[in-house]
């Protein structure tokens, strides 16, 4: 028997009966797929996801690029010519390199060269890959430790909440892009090492593990407050009364009723975490090259700003829609599984 | 008839020589004035020029400090020339070991009091005091050098400074040819005698030049004017500066250095402009923009004692696959920089162009040769073996150490990138406690001599295990090249020449054990504003700026 509560949804005048008797779970799906803008979201998200899931496909067997290695010599075919990836300037002091622009050819440099002659197109791509791994990675690691964290602090309550609130209170204290830098920048430069455990400096799980500890005291803290909330609940004292251990009282009627709330907040963390690992790769101290994140793909345009703006926008635009979509599904999500809390009208309401 | 003849002939020469003379002192004079405003992305770090090593401020303390000696205030090569400075004239006895100098008289510090020897004799003391970063390196051959590195806030050089009214004795443990260069550059600046016994940091230390720091606040503004106790004692070593007012103002990015140079908001950026504006530099500003090629290189020292570059097959794989043409692309283009394989650059004493880690092996580069290096990784056993390459964060160094873990991958071994801060760029790959395997560095000349390059970078004396301080990254000491160094150093004293003859094959020999990859030769970009005119590139210290003018 699950412990949940279900929420009062009651079948709408002459509506369907079998509405009432559906599952939470069950609910909240419908409701989600009666969120129009919620869907188009997703579908979205699902689009860029496909596409960097895609990456090696595209810059093997369409592009035919290794978009990590340099190509300062290399040539591609713009206009139906064959022209040099790095355009020397011929003209006054013949000062300056540019790489090619946007051909807008998927075959040939769909949206230029950075400076090294990489393809753009193809970078962006498999950097989607990695900030969509860091982001994914690191917010299943922040939602899982903090619902342990909040679960474990919230029910036992005491010494065990007095010190975990404070271990909380110390991470929160720091302001959290600062957190991430000084952690970034310390490990970045030796790695990681902690007895079994041995994160190189060059290693995706640096930036993921940092990523996912600094964000914890953000979730933990109202999961915390839900338990101790749910602690007091009609239920969960009659469970009590009946004898129910407290292995019984956590994964039977505390867990099932908190874990909305870590759903609801996956996939705005995994927005935020997409943005701040954006940030510390545009710092140059999250994913080191020849690897490649939207931020960093950034950080490379943000030299070729003048002259080559695609290389920079593209992966500003690829970070601007995912966040967006990601942020407006994660809303969806929690006016499916809270419908009390709506946060945006649908068409439906 | 002939001696009249010639009489006229100097009249005229005489009446020709007064009225070009008056003319030329008329535009100088009518140039006088205004404020040439400089730029820099952030402050070069301390002010006091015993300690500061930044050519950002070096290139200041040439109009606002003096030694004893100076390089020559000249365009080109004559900047190499060593002419007396705050000292009328010098020579030397003992052998070479004594160094005996005159102090020229009435010359005053910025504060109005005079330099005696007692400021001299208490200036190369403070050199030690303070620490100076090359206190060990360009000065530790003066008589009680070795005492005072080893407790500096006691220094006095006892037995090897002396100063006796208008005469300053240095005494040195044995000969030293490139004396007179060590002697002029601004670490041995001479300062008041009652200058700090530690770094001064902000607080402007008063000098002798044209110019003084009258303030410096390292988040806004350095403001350099006119020193009112100035005089020219010698046009070749501290002429009269032409602005009255030289600022360097710090924060703005290197693009909006250069949007504030076109815009005439400011008169010049003191960092390399970004790829992206060099195209329109060259173009829309062709004349307001200076090249001037360096003695200089930028190079990837690979440490000998980490592997995978222990092994001698490894370095010269990476030396063999690295395009230097396409590394001068990132660096601007062919007008920017020259394929180099060798320490020495062209024109440096000793240089005699050498470069066997290319196609066709000869004096100049001119092709990678990739399957020659992919079999070398093959034969060194160091076959996917893991490099992090270092590099400074900046547009450029990481563009060059990226480009060289692309090169890496190239041929066998499994390499990343790594960018870190520019503040630590230099001094971190230092440590050996870094592990630093490969980095990008880039070496200008202190002053123009072949040791400075090979015996500095690649000397058993510069290889100090666990320090900050310890030049020769590479960490570099073949016993039989660094004798041979130091012979040289040795034969500098009584001939020139072959010394440096002696230093080119040193030169093949440490290019040929390859404890780095040579990239290029710089050259240098100076954008200036419309406003300034008469701008003179010292080979030795860049741009003088004091010598432009601004109205």
């Amino acid at each position: 028997m699950s412990g949940a509560i279900v929420d009062e949804v009651l079948a709408p005048a002459g509506g369907d009966l079998a509405i009432a008797a559906a599952g939470p779970w069950q609910l909240a799906r419908r409701r989600l797929l009666r969120n129009r803008v919620a869907l188009v979201m997703a579908g979205l998200l699902a689009v860029i996801v496909a596409l960097c899931l895609g990456a090696p496909l595209y810059a093997h067997h369409i592009a035919h690029t290794d978009p990590f290695r340099s190509n300062l010599d290399g040539t591609t075919i713009a206009n139906g010519k064959r022209v040099p990836v790095m355009v020397q300037s011929t003209q006054g002091l013949g000062l300056g390199v540019t790489p090619i622009g946007p051909t807008w050819d998927v075959h040939h440099y769909f949206l230029g060269a950075d400076g090294q002659g990489r393809d753009v197109a193809a970078r962006l791509l498999y950097g989607g890959r990695n900030s969509l791994l860091i982001g994914t990675s690191a917010a299943l690691i922040t939602c899982f430790l903090a619902v342990l964290v909040g679960v474990v602090a919230g029910f036992f309550g005491g010494l065990v909440d007095g010190i975990l609130s404070r271990l909380l209170d110390v991470v929160w204290a720091f302001p959290v892009y600062l957190l991430a830098i000084s952690l970034s920048t310390v490990l970045i430069a030796r790695g990681f090492s902690l007895g079994p455990l041995h994160l190189t400096s060059g290693s995706l799980l640096l930036p993921i593990t940092i990523i996912g500890l600094v964000y914890i005291p953000y979730v933990a803290r109202p999961i915390r407050g839900e338990v101790l909330s749910l602690r007091r609940r009609e239920f969960v004292e009659a469970a009590i009364g009946l004898g129910a251990s407290n292995w019984r009282l956590l994964w039977s009627d505390i867990l099932p009723n908190v874990v909305t709330t870590a759903i609801v907040l996956f996939p705005l963390m995994l927005a935020i975490d997409m943005l701040t690992e954006a940030a510390l790769s545009f710092l140059s101290i999250g994913v080191q090259e020849p690897k490649a994140s939207w931020g960093s793909i950034i950080l490379d345009g943000q030299d070729l700003l003048y002259t080559r703006p695609a290389v920079a926008l593209a992966p500003g635009i690829a970070i601007a829609l995912t966040v967006l979509a990601l942020n407006v599904l994660g809303d969806g999500i929690r006016d499916a599984l809270d419908p009390r809390a709506k946060l945006r009208k649908t068409k439906d309401d | 008839m002939r001696n009249r003849k010639s009489l006229i002939a100097l009249a005229l020469v005489a009446v020709i020589g007064v009225v070009a003379t008056g003319s030329s002192s008329a535009r100088t004079t009518s140039h006088r004035g205004g404020t040439l405003k400089l730029l820099a992305n952030a402050a070069g770090g301390t002010l006091d020029p015993q300690v500061n090593y930044t050519l950002q401020y070096w290139q200041l303390y040439q109009a606002t400090y003096d030694g004893l000696l100076a390089f020559q205030k000249a365009g080109g090569s004559a900047a190499f020339n060593v002419v007396p400075d705050l000292a009328s004239s010098y020579k030397t006895t003992n052998g070479g070991k004594s160094w005996v100098f005159t102090l020229r008289k009435g010359i005053k510090f910025s504060n109005g009091r005079p330099v005696t020897a007692n400021d001299v004799v208490a200036s190369f003391r403070r050199i030690f005091k303070v620490k100076s970063p090359t206190a060990g390196g360009f000065y530790n051959g003066i008589v009680g050098a070795s005492k005072c590195l080893k407790t500096p806030a006691t220094c006095t050089l006892a037995g090897g400074i002396s100063g006796k009214g208008n005469t300053v004795t240095i005494n040195l443990t044995a000969p030293d040819a490139e004396f007179k260069y060590k002697l002029a550059v601004p670490h041995a600046s001479i300062l008041p005698a009652s200058a700090p016994p530690n770094d001064a940091g902000s607080t402007p230390i008063p000098g002798t030049g044209a110019y003084y720091f009258s303030s410096y606040d390292s988040n806004k503004q350095l403001v350099m004017k006119r020193n009112p106790y100035f005089h020219v004692w010698s046009q070749l070593a501290q002429p009269d500066g032409y602005p009255d007012q030289i600022t360097q103002s710090f924060g703005l990015t290197v693009e909006a250095q250069v949007t504030a140079v076109e815009n005439g908001q400011a008169d010049w950026g003191y960092d390399f402009p970004p790829a992206d504006r060099l195209n329109e530099l060259g173009t829309k500003y062709a004349a307001q923009t200076h090249l001037t090629p360096l003695t200089a290189f930028w190079y990837a020292p690979m440490n000998v004692n980490i592997p995978p570059f222990t092994s001698l097959k490894a370095r010269q794989a990476v030396n063999y696959a690295i395009d230097r043409n396409a590394l001068i692309k990132i660096f601007g283009g062919p007008k920017l920089a020259t394929p180099s394989c060798q320490v020495l650059p062209p024109g440096f004493p000793g240089n005699k162009p050498y470069c066997p880690y290319t196609k066709n092996p000869g004096a100049t580069w001119s092709a990678p040769d990739v399957a020659k290096a992919k079999q070398l990784v093959n034969a060194s056993g160091q076959k996917g073996a893991k490099v992090v390459v270092i590099s400074a964060n900046d547009e450029v160094q990481k563009a060059v150490g990226v480009y060289l873990a692309s090169v890496l991958n190239e041929i066998g071994f499994k390499a990343t990138a790594k960018a870190i801060s520019g503040n630590i760029a230099f001094t971190y790959p230092q440590n050996t406690k870094n592990h630093v395997q490969i980095n990008v560095q880039q070496w200008y000349q202190d002053y123009p001599a072949a040791s400075d390059f090979l015996h500095i970078l690649f000397g058993c004396e510069s290889f100090h295990p666990g320090s900050d301080s310890s030049i020769n990254m590479a960490g570099f000491c073949n016993k039989p090249i660094n004798a041979q160094m130091n012979a040289a150093l040795k034969l500098e004293n009584t001939n020139f020449p072959k010394a440096n003859a002696m230093w080119a094959k040193i030169d093949r020999q440490v290019t040929d054990q390859a404890p780095m990859a040579t990239m290029f030769t710089p050259k240098h970009l100076d954008f200036v504003s419309k406003r300034v005119g008469n701008f003179v590139f010292s080979k030795q210290f860049y741009w003088l700026v004091d010598q432009s003018w601004v109205q």
